[in-house]
């Protein structure tokens, strides 16, 4: 225990020893690109360390003049109000939050799932047809699903599916750019490794799922993240395929209390309180797996 | 149709023998694919949950869009087929189209486009220049806001640039007498837009830029000293040179990234100001058009016909990037 211990600690010390003499060895332009990049990164976050401290404002603060930046009693208020709001009425808050909770698992889930399977097929089966159903899908990763809203209207209508969670999920399921993504990483899985797996015997389900999905789990997390992203902030589906208000999702509700904020300033605590709510589970998300996100987009080329 | 009607003739010539020929080859090529298809039938089954996805809320409703937009439409009735009216009421009548979308959309476009691509790259490059650590929070900082891109940042917006002088903007430029009373920024045709471009740019550096940052950073450290003795003797010889050429690829994922991003941005000037059309229409861009009539006036034919401009011109777009950083030749 106490030899691991000294390992890990010596493994420390020599990090900082190596950090130490990297920020010594900067050179004169390395060190101008760090105080640039610091003054830049300040005015980046701004608005969110803003989000952050607006939620926690108690009332008499959200009003002050002049404005203050940072909180100086904080409270939950915010958060209480946000969900109190809709109380009385036949929807409340909660059930707003309970539809996104469940809108953004089954899409993510099933958006990473059908994509994983069509990106090997596409990748690893030179099937008739593969090029142009390829084709297809990387022409479409420029259309912002937002210029094709009515026609999408229209087909959701005819299936059926408005006011049911089908309604969200599907057309969320739809994003081709995760497809397009996992596609070019399992372009890089060796094919003499798929081949040997066949002659053992593996059935295609069985390779697709012991041998390439370890192997793509990087892409996977990044379109995990980016469907997941997709899905929690998508207040489309529920403007567009829900007349129902108890189908709603929080984006949505979101929208509600921001929409006559303009110029007027009631809510404005509980929508911040909304705003980080919103906000906290995808950075969250990132952080945990921001390395792998990198090292999936090195292979987001399209040629 | 009708101007079609001089070609009319001459396929009718041309039928009974190209059928004659042409139908004995496919039934037999048809029985092959057939037989193809069968052999691969696993990999059409894996690929069936997505496609059909895709397909019916992506692919078709694109065509369908393509159809609407020749017809009047207004949601109850079933549609009317008016060929190229509304084209051409697009382009001759619909004065705010004219007067405020397009300038808006081009100058918004402009903006929002080109600077936050080359923004994108010169952050990312100047990024992948710095060790481990600091690299990662910087790049996290950058990726942030776009992570808030939606609906729910509105809020901050809005307060900030709040009308009266508990906005942080307003308080700002009282406090230091730049202005004597407050300014409504988000409800006045002078600011909307200059403010609707700084949000967006602000929320851009999202996976294009990720993508970028991991082309820069995959670039194989032995070019650059073989560049250097080749005499490339600048950083910008390098970027322009080796960097960007090694990384035509992402450049163009970014691109298009960039340019579904720009399209879907444009949304936030009624957002921001609170209403659809937007005060003086001086924040109506295409999208906002689009659903302003598709949605609130209910002529769905003619919200088509704007949507597909809209992806006509994306499509343009995209095809000038594809040939700029297409893969010369021996590369």
């Amino acid at each position: 225990m106490r030899g691991l211990d000294n390992r890990m600690m010596q493994r420390l010390y020599g990090k900082r020893k190596e950090w130490m003499l990297a920020v010594r060895r900067f050179d004169r332009t390395q060190q101008a690109i760090v105080l640039f990049l610091a003054l830049l990164s300040v005015f980046m976050l701004l608005p969110i360390v803003y989000v952050f401290n607006h939620a926690f404002k108690p009332l008499h603060e959200l009003f002050l003049f002049p404005p203050t930046f940072i909180v100086q009693d904080p409270t939950f208020q915010n958060f209480i109000e946000l969900l109190a709001l809709t109380q009385d009425t036949v929807v409340p808050a909660t059930r707003y939050l309970f539809n996104s909770i469940v809108v953004t698992f089954l899409a993510t889930a099933g958006m990473v799932a059908t994509g994983a399977l069509c990106a090997y097929a596409l990748s690893k089966h030179p099937f008739p047809g593969a090029k142009l159903v390829m084709g297809s899908i990387i022409t479409s990763l420029l259309f912002a699903p937002e210029t094709i809203a009515i026609p999408r209207y229209v087909v959701v209508q005819s299936l059926g599916i408005m006011n049911t969670y089908w309604g969200h999920v599907l057309p969320m399921i739809a994003m081709p750019v995760g497809v397009f993504l996992i596609k070019q990483f399992i372009d890089q899985v060796p094919n003499e490794m798929i081949e040997a797996a066949k002659i053992d015997g593996t059935t295609e389900f069985g390779i697709f799922l012991r041998i390439v999905v370890p192997m793509v789990t990087p892409a996977i997390a990044t379109i995990t993240i980016l469907a997941f992203q997709n899905a929690w902030g998508n207040a489309e589906t529920s403007t567009l395929f829900m007349q129902e208000d108890a189908m709603k999702t929080l984006p949505f509700y979101m929208g509600t209390l921001t929409s006559n904020l303009a110029n007027a300033v009631a809510r404005q605590g509980a929508a911040a309180a909304g705003a980080l709510i919103m906000f906290l589970p995808q950075l969250i998300i990132f952080l945990l797996s921001q390395r792998k996100v990198i090292a999936t987009m090195a292979h987001s080329g399209i040629k | 149709m009708s101007s079609k009607a001089e070609i009319r003739p001459l396929p009718k010539t041309r039928t009974p023998g190209a059928a004659f020929g042409f139908g004995s080859k496919w039934t037999r090529s048809i029985k092959e694919t057939a037989r193809n298809a069968w052999k691969w039938r696993l990999s059409y089954l894996f690929i069936a949950p997505f496609y059909l996805m895709f397909l019916s809320f992506i692919l078709i409703p694109i065509v369908a869009g393509v159809l609407l937009g020749f017809t009047y439409f207004n949601a109850i009735q079933f549609p009317t087929w008016v060929g190229w009216m509304n084209y051409q009421n697009l382009f001759s009548q619909d004065i705010i189209f004219l007067q405020h979308v397009v300038p808006n959309s081009f100058k918004f476009a402009l903006f929002v486009g080109p600077i936050g691509y080359i923004a994108s790259f010169l952050l990312a490059w100047l990024i992948a220049q710095l060790p481990g650590l600091l690299r990662t929070w910087f790049a996290l900082a950058i990726y942030a806001p776009s992570l808030t891109a939606g609906i729910a940042m509105t809020v901050v917006w809005q307060v900030m640039f709040t009308g009266d002088r508990t906005g942080y903007l307003n308080s700002f430029l009282l406090k230091w007498g730049l202005i004597e009373k407050p300014v409504l920024f988000t409800q006045s045709s002078e600011f909307l837009m200059t403010i609707m471009i700084i949000v967006s740019i602000w929320s851009s550096m999202g996976i294009g830029f990720l993508a970028i940052l991991a082309g820069i950073l995959n670039v194989d450290k032995q070019m650059y000293e073989a560049g250097r003795i080749d005499g490339i003797s600048s950083r910008l010889q390098e970027i322009w040179y080796i960097t960007i050429p090694l990384m035509k690829p992402q450049m163009m994922f970014a691109a298009i990234m960039s340019i579904v991003y720009t399209l879907k941005a444009g949304a936030i000037g009624t957002q921001l100001s609170g209403s659809n059309p937007t005060p003086n229409y001086a924040g109506q861009l295409m999208i906002n058009h689009i659903e302003d009539y598709g949605f609130i006036r209910y002529e769905l034919g003619y919200a088509s016909a704007i949507s597909v401009v809209l992806l006509v011109v994306c499509y343009a777009l995209s095809r000038f990037f594809g040939y700029l950083f297409a893969p010369k030749e021996g590369e």
